[in-house]
């Protein structure tokens, strides 16, 4: 799609696309491609020196047991957010298509969390799994459970999952309330007449014509998953107890600025850079048939 | 509605009135916590506001939390303010400029300016934090407001808004514009800016969310305390050896850092709305 009328001049569109392409270029195509180029160093004790050393970093990495676990940790922790976030937005979407009355109400305090910054999410969460103090644990407590999110590893990945999946329910409700409302009315009056009950409508119609929102959901949530949500492992979790909730986000930013382990840090970044690109195309790829749908 | 249903609908209010208690319960018990003082929620749950609440905002606008560095969190939010700002206004300038020059001339290098702002869209601050974090040192930006958000500002959602939102405008407004003799910059500000208001105002919702949430980014071009930002100025009070846990100083922190982009949602939620579905596409 191109415009017929444009305008002529020689200078005026380099000088307005300008800001953008030299942000760009300044803050994203020289640090990539520095954190490409250190990915192949490595540095000397002291950062004097360093040497190329082509793949070593890599294969390092996938060698190194910690890194594989940080994997495993973040696919445990990206699937469930999705899981636990897509299944409640969708409840709660359903539900606010249905209703008549008090509809505005309902909808508008389900867009409240996405207002809420991931690590502020993360620490109200936070509090109330308090061991001690927090209203969560204490029930859990006198229900013959304890909690202690500080030393057991399980429940601070399940804290993490729960604050990063609630602050994720407004912008899932959004797009499966709009996909619900796109549902042609007919259809469901027609598989009423012929004697379908609520729950087989919604399993037999509704719930595979609103399927492309669905897969278009699942990518966005598991790229906020994986890259988003680093202000909520960093406030609560610190990516402990034994780095049990370490993410691959974290993990860059530890071995980086804390570790100070340049090479190793860069390798992991373009790793992250691979994963990026390859959601962004199928996302992409995936959209352009929404479009023709 | 398909049909008349009297017992689905009571269970359809039931689940939404859970799904409400889901979303509002961490906030109410955040702000039930912070009217109260230290001692008081040592080692139980308060279930209803308490008396402090005046005392206990006043002390976190003014001082911050003592024993955690002190900030002030007035400051950290005037700081939060002008980064979600500069967010907001950079972000918008530098993308409406480039889609206008991307949709309304020719120029040989077109194409390439297209695909470069693209590759932003793959290349999320956590994943080349460190080699940013080396440009912005060099540059002598660190602790500085223009560090905290040019860094941010190039982002190939709002061009993409832009481009196509103008390719959407008919083109007979572009041909009259020239019969009439107007230049491509008399057109741009009479006709398109006027014509882009609801985006405008869509973007500016969800970028400013964006900007105020920002949370690695200022944790670690930061160094000085006067440059800190809410979000990230919550952290640093979690992590203090102090004689009391003051939860109530920083429950009060919490709910001033989700203040402004909770109403900015409540006050333009149509525009926000729009906003979210529109930069997907």
């Amino acid at each position: 799609m191109e415009k017929r009328c444009t305008f002529n001049n020689m200078w005026l569109p380099y000088f307005l696309v300008a800001p953008q392409i030299i942000i760009t270029f300044i803050f994203f195509l020289w640090p990539a491609s520095q954190a490409l180029y250190q990915s192949f160093l490595i540095e000397d004790a002291f950062g004097l020196s360093s040497e190329f050393v082509w793949f070593e970093n890599f294969e390092e990495l996938f060698s190194d047991p910690l890194y594989l676990d940080s994997f495993y940790t973040t696919v445990i922790f990206s699937v469930s957010t999705t899981f636990l976030s897509l299944s409640l937005s969708l409840l709660f979407a359903v539900m606010a298509d249905r209703v008549i009355k008090g509809e505005m109400a309902y909808k508008s305090i389900l867009l409240w969390p996405y207002a809420v910054a991931p690590a502020v999410a993360g620490v109200l969460w936070m509090f109330m799994f308090n061991p001690g103090n927090g209203i969560l644990a204490l029930t859990l407590q006198s229900l013959g459970y304890e909690w202690n999110h500080v030393l057991r590893g399980g429940q601070a990945m399940m804290l993490v999952i729960i604050a990063a999946a609630w602050k994720q329910i407004s912008y899932n409700f959004i797009f499966f309330l709009a996909g619900l409302q796109s549902i042609p009315k007919s259809m469901l009056e027609a598989s009423a007449i012929d004697g379908a009950g609520p729950v087989k409508r919604f399993w037999t119609i509704v719930f595979p014509l609103i399927s492309p929102t669905t897969f278009f959901l699942i990518v966005v949530n598991v790229v906020y998953a994986f890259f988003e949500t680093f202000g909520i492992i960093h406030a609560v979790t610190q990516g402990g107890p034994y780095k049990s909730t370490e993410i691959l986000v974290y993990k860059v930013y530890n071995d980086g600025f804390v570790g100070l382990d340049l090479g190793g840090s860069s390798a992991q970044s373009v790793i992250l850079m691979i994963i990026v690109v390859l959601l962004t195309v199928f996302q992409f790829r995936y959209i352009e048939r929404r479009v023709q749908y | 509605m398909v049909e008349n249903r009297p017992w689905l609908n009571v269970l359809t209010h039931l689940l939404l009135i859970l799904g409400i208690i889901v979303v509002i319960f961490p906030i109410y018990i955040a702000l039930v916590t912070s009217t109260h003082e230290a001692e008081d929620i040592l080692t139980t749950v308060q279930p209803w506001f308490g008396s402090e609440m005046l005392e206990n905002y006043g002390t976190v606008l003014q001082k911050g939390k003592v024993n955690a560095s002190g900030i002030p969190v007035g400051m950290m939010m005037w700081n939060s303010l002008i980064m979600a700002l500069g967010i907001v206004f950079g972000k918008i300038t530098i993308s409406i400029l480039s889609a206008f020059a991307i949709v309304y001339f020719r120029f040989p290098l077109r194409k390439l300016c297209f695909w470069t702002i693209f590759l932003t869209l793959m290349l999320p601050v956590e994943v080349r934090i460190l080699p940013t974090y080396a440009v912005v040192a060099n540059l002598g930006l660190l602790n500085s407001y223009a560090g905290l958000t040019l860094p941010l500002i190039a982002s190939a959602t709002a061009t993409f808004l832009f481009r196509q939102f103008f390719m959407t405008v008919p083109e007979e407004l572009a041909e009259a514009a020239r019969v009439d003799g107007a230049g491509p910059m008399k057109f741009f500000f009479d006709i398109l800016l006027p014509l882009s208001r609801t985006n405008l105002a869509a973007l500016f919702v969800i970028l400013f969310i964006y900007g105020w949430n920002q949370y690695l980014w200022p944790l670690i071009i930061t160094t000085d305390e006067s440059m800190t930002t809410i979000v990230m100025g919550i952290q640093r009070m979690l992590y203090v050896a102090d004689a009391i846990p003051e939860w109530n100083i920083t429950m009060a922190t919490a709910i001033l850092a989700m203040l402004p982009p909770l109403l900015v949602v409540i006050v333009m939620q149509r525009q926000f709305v729009k906003g979210l579905v529109e930069t997907e596409k």
